[in-house]
């Protein structure tokens, strides 16, 4: 395992006063699986802006792996050295199809002039089939993103991430909108990403958590309420105010 | 392509060998007014690029444009020399007219073709360069992005109109007499330029197909439909966007350097910020994000101008207006979504079934 170990600690990120990040204090170690969860406005996808570049935070540090310091790199860069996200809305390149979206992932040099005279290799394209293999769209190789079902959006930005061979994922509700059956194969899915990268999923649906999750983070006004396994979790009365029974 | 070749094949024909008196005869006025319409295929093909594909609405397309005309009217200008009616054998009439002693530092050298052809790329790409420097890595975007770009080419506008500006102020260059030593006025040389003009068209054409092609052309269109999940796969979306708008401007430039010595004259209204937008309703018109729908749309959007604009003058914005409105209601793809009729051309770029080795792309 390469993995590398995500470590944020004492980040405070403030909109207009609001404090959407609290001294917020985190880490992920490398090939876990973590669930994070919390209500409406406890700072999860705040959390996830600042580890990607997108929000700047007021203090606090994030390092990634040895000495990677993220505050200070912009999001190509952040996603270039091995962190890729998926957005809570799926966000996939409509007018693109399937297997473009996929391709446009792939890791490698990113530059102009590398994409303007790229072509794709046996292994890419083998990649490529490989991983609509796995996310159940390679039927659909052809067709416009856009015209996509929900759920398959969902499955290809996923697999878009798998492209990027990222070393941590950050997974934004994943589930939302689901059949059953498809958030059964999305939990399938995801652990079997989580060993060789780490999976950090941010997810409002309990029993997808339950079905998946190790290790649980409870966020609450923008730190760190809980920490545990599921269970654990459960049984601590704060959570139970908070968040669970309600 | 095919109406290209046409064009570059027939009308030389038509002007040349056909009498006078044939109904088939193309006048050299009408052989100037399709040489015009070339150019602004050409600079519909610039927008389309960057609006079409990368969906930066630049409403300052005609700064480029002008900038390459004046940069192919200074040469021009230089080539006059004692053929002036101040007969000056280096300061251009305008200068003398305006008591200058000397020629200003920006003009020398323009008396070589070579450095003229050069600055009609590096001009319009230099001002492109800086402006989307800037703009990008502020990451001005949208309406913005065009509300500055219109700044952009009206700036410029009322900076040639000044007279000190050492650009010929409101009259601009005209009165040309030759290039490379061969007479402006001959029909001859007229149809050498059409033809020039219609390569250039189909060169930029084939380029720009091969970047739209290319999986940088896709990485544009993905910036286009999704800017920050792009960001977010680790694209460095403003270094494609600059790349992109330097191109294009330096397209446009090219159409400017074309259009000045077949229209005989370049002055400020050319920076007009209408024209930048008239421009965007060609492209528009025509059908955005095709490339040859862009084309097609400055031919007929201009061939509907000068025909409106001869017989009812005082409509001729209105009509422009109401096609614009029309289009944008009934024809979202414009004329060419109309004609092909279907949702979209079917992607041909990948196999249909697992990959045996690396397929090569189709052009279009």
């Amino acid at each position: 395992m390469s993995g590398k170990t995500l470590h944020l600690e004492n980040l405070t990120v403030s909109f207009d006063g609001f404090k959407a990040l609290n001294e917020l204090t985190l880490q992920i170690e490398p090939g876990e699986l973590r669930c994070i969860i919390g209500p409406n406005g406890a700072g999860k996808t705040t959390m996830m802006d600042v580890i990607t570049g997108k929000t700047r935070p007021d203090s606090g540090t994030v390092t990634f792996g040895e000495d990677l310091d993220l505050l200070s790199m912009s999001e190509p860069e952040i996603a270039q050295a091995g962190i890729g996200r998926k957005f809570q809305k799926p966000t996939i390149f409509e007018r693109l199809t399937v297997f473009e979206n996929l391709e446009l992932a792939l890791a490698g040099d990113k530059s102009f002039l590398k994409t303007l005279f790229a072509r794709r290799t046996t292994a890419q394209d083998t990649r490529i089939y490989e991983v609509l293999e796995i996310i159940g769209l390679s039927r659909q190789h052809q067709a416009l993103g856009g015209i996509l079902a929900h759920g398959q959006k969902q499955w290809l930005e996923i697999g878009m991430l798998m492209m990027q061979n990222p070393d941590l994922l950050l997974v934004d509700e994943p589930v939302a909108g689901m059949t059953p059956q498809e958030i059964e194969r999305t939990a399938g899915l995801l652990q079997s990403l989580a060993g060789e990268h780490s999976v950090v999923v941010v997810e409002h649906d309990m029993e997808f958590v339950r079905s998946i999750a190790k290790r649980v983070t409870v966020l609450h006004e923008g730190h760190v309420l809980a920490e545990g396994d599921m269970d654990q979790v459960q049984k601590d009365p704060r959570v139970i105010e908070v968040y669970l029974g309600a | 392509m095919g109406a290209l070749a046409l064009i570059a094949i027939l009308v030389p024909l038509l002007n040349q060998a056909v009498p006078a008196s044939s109904p088939f005869h193309v006048s050299a006025y009408g052989l100037t007014l399709i040489g015009k319409y070339l150019c602004y295929a050409l600079l519909a093909l610039s927008v389309d690029l960057i609006w079409g594909y990368c969906g930066i609405l630049s409403l300052g397309q005609a700064a480029f444009f002008s900038l390459g005309g004046y940069a192919m009217g200074m040469y021009l200008m230089r080539q006059i020399g004692t053929r002036g009616v101040y007969g000056d054998p280096i300061l251009p009439d305008f200068m003398v007219f305006l008591n200058y002693k000397s020629l200003p530092w920006f003009w020398h050298g323009f008396n070589h073709f070579g450095l003229a052809l050069l600055m009609v790329a590096v001009a319009p790409g230099l001002l492109a360069f800086v402006f989307g420097w800037f703009a990008f890595r502020s990451r001005v975007t949208g309406v913005y992005l065009s509300i500055i770009t219109q700044a952009l080419t009206y700036a410029l506008m009322l900076a040639f109109f000044r007279n000190d500006m050492g650009f010929g102020g409101n009259n601009g260059f005209t009165d040309f007499k030759d290039i490379l030593g061969f007479n402006l006025h001959s029909d001859r040389v007229r149809v050498v330029l059409l033809v020039i003009t219609c390569i250039m068209v189909a060169v930029s054409y084939l380029v720009c197909r091969m970047i739209v092609s290319s999986r940088a052309g896709r990485v544009i269109r993905a910036i286009r439909d999704a800017e920050s999940r792009t960001r977010f796969l680790g694209y460095r979306v403003e270094s494609y966007k600059l790349w992109i708008f330097v191109f294009s401007a330096i397209l446009a430039g090219i159409a400017g350097a074309l259009y000045v010595p077949l229209i005989g004259i370049i002055n400020p209204s050319e920076f007009s910020p209408i024209n930048s937008i008239e421009v965007v309703i060609w492209v528009a018109v025509g059908g955005r994000g095709t490339l040859y729908g862009a084309a097609a749309g400055a031919f007929l959007v201009n061939y509907a101008k000068t025909y409106f604009t001869t017989s009812i003058p005082e409509a001729w914005n209105y009509a422009l207006g109401a096609l614009f409105v029309l289009v944008t209601l009934f024809l979202p793809r414009g004329i060419v979504g109309l004609v092909s009729g279907r949702v979209r051309k079917p992607p041909k770029s990948e196999p249909l079934h697992a990959p045996a080795n690396s397929p090569e792309r189709s052009n279009e």
